[in-house]
């Protein structure tokens, strides 16, 4: 009777879902629209913005680093936890399948991230 | 097996019958777009850890007018997240207030726009400054 009351997770999920879909707010269509668009077409920047030393360097700086593995980390994170809510709302009830689909995508992605962004070096 | 089999309301498509909720089941699928662009810039990362000639080629795709058509396509979904993501913010976040006063929700949403613009410009900015 007396159990102690397990913790939740949720609010873990809760949180990097929030922090996800803020910072997709704030940079997500500029930064698309940099990526995707503008660079690629070199409109109002060079194509060789992206070029592979440029790029390279930006992924061994520090802040570039962390740039990089936080936004693909938060994207995935809140579309994980949203797609989730989602599945539920169209009758499909959260079971394992359905948490590794989302959840267990994420974590796969995050790894991955960190392990590309480890060996291109500091 | 359950001998009683009680009465379970039909919940299939309920969202498509009314407007508001239409518009909920959309806002909720920007995440489809917001997973995806996250993938195509772990692919990137991944290609760019890859070596010169895996970048080159990565490149190469963004270039294709397939990929600039997706990215267009992305632009506008997430744009819209944008958009949602701070016109529900009122109703997301506890009351707010100033000075006393509840904040309205116009003002929030409002403000949260505001931030979209000036983080696009200084994303912009910077990726002005650092390629040229």
């Amino acid at each position: 009777m007396n159990r102690p009351l397990k913790r939740s997770n949720a609010p873990i999920f809760w949180g990097l879902f929030g922090a996800g879909g803020m910072l997709a707010a704030l940079l997500g269509p500029m930064l698309i629209f940099i990526t995707g668009i503008a660079v690629p077409l070199g409109l109002l920047l060079p194509r060789s913005a992206m070029n592979y030393a440029a790029m390279l360097a930006f992924a061994r700086h520090p802040l570039g680093k962390g740039f990089i593995f936080i936004v693909i980390a938060l994207f995935l994170w809140h579309a994980a936890h949203r797609l989730f809510h989602s599945l539920h709302d169209i009758g499909i009830h959260g079971g394992t399948l359905a948490k590794l689909l989302t959840y267990g995508l994420a974590a796969a992605g995050t790894v991955i991230a960190a392990g590309a962004l480890l060996a291109t070096g500091f | 097996m359950n001998k009683r089999r009680p009465y379970v309301r039909p919940m299939e498509g309920w969202w498509r019958k009314n407007p508001y909720f239409i518009e909920y089941m959309v806002h909720e699928g920007t995440a489809l777009f917001v997973a995806a662009y996250a993938l195509v810039l772990l692919i990137g990362v991944v290609r760019l850890a890859q070596g010169e000639a895996a970048w080159k080629a990565w490149l190469t795709a963004l270039q294709s007018p397939l990929s600039v058509f997706a990215h267009l396509i992305l632009l506008l979904a997430i744009g819209y997240h944008s958009y949602t993501w701070f016109k529900i913010m009122p109703r997301t976040l506890p009351p707010l207030s100033l000075g006393g006063k509840r904040v309205p929700g116009g003002a929030i949403t409002a403000t949260g726009l505001i931030a979209v613009a000036l983080a696009s410009l200084a994303l912009l900015a910077l990726a002005w400054r650092i390629s040229t």
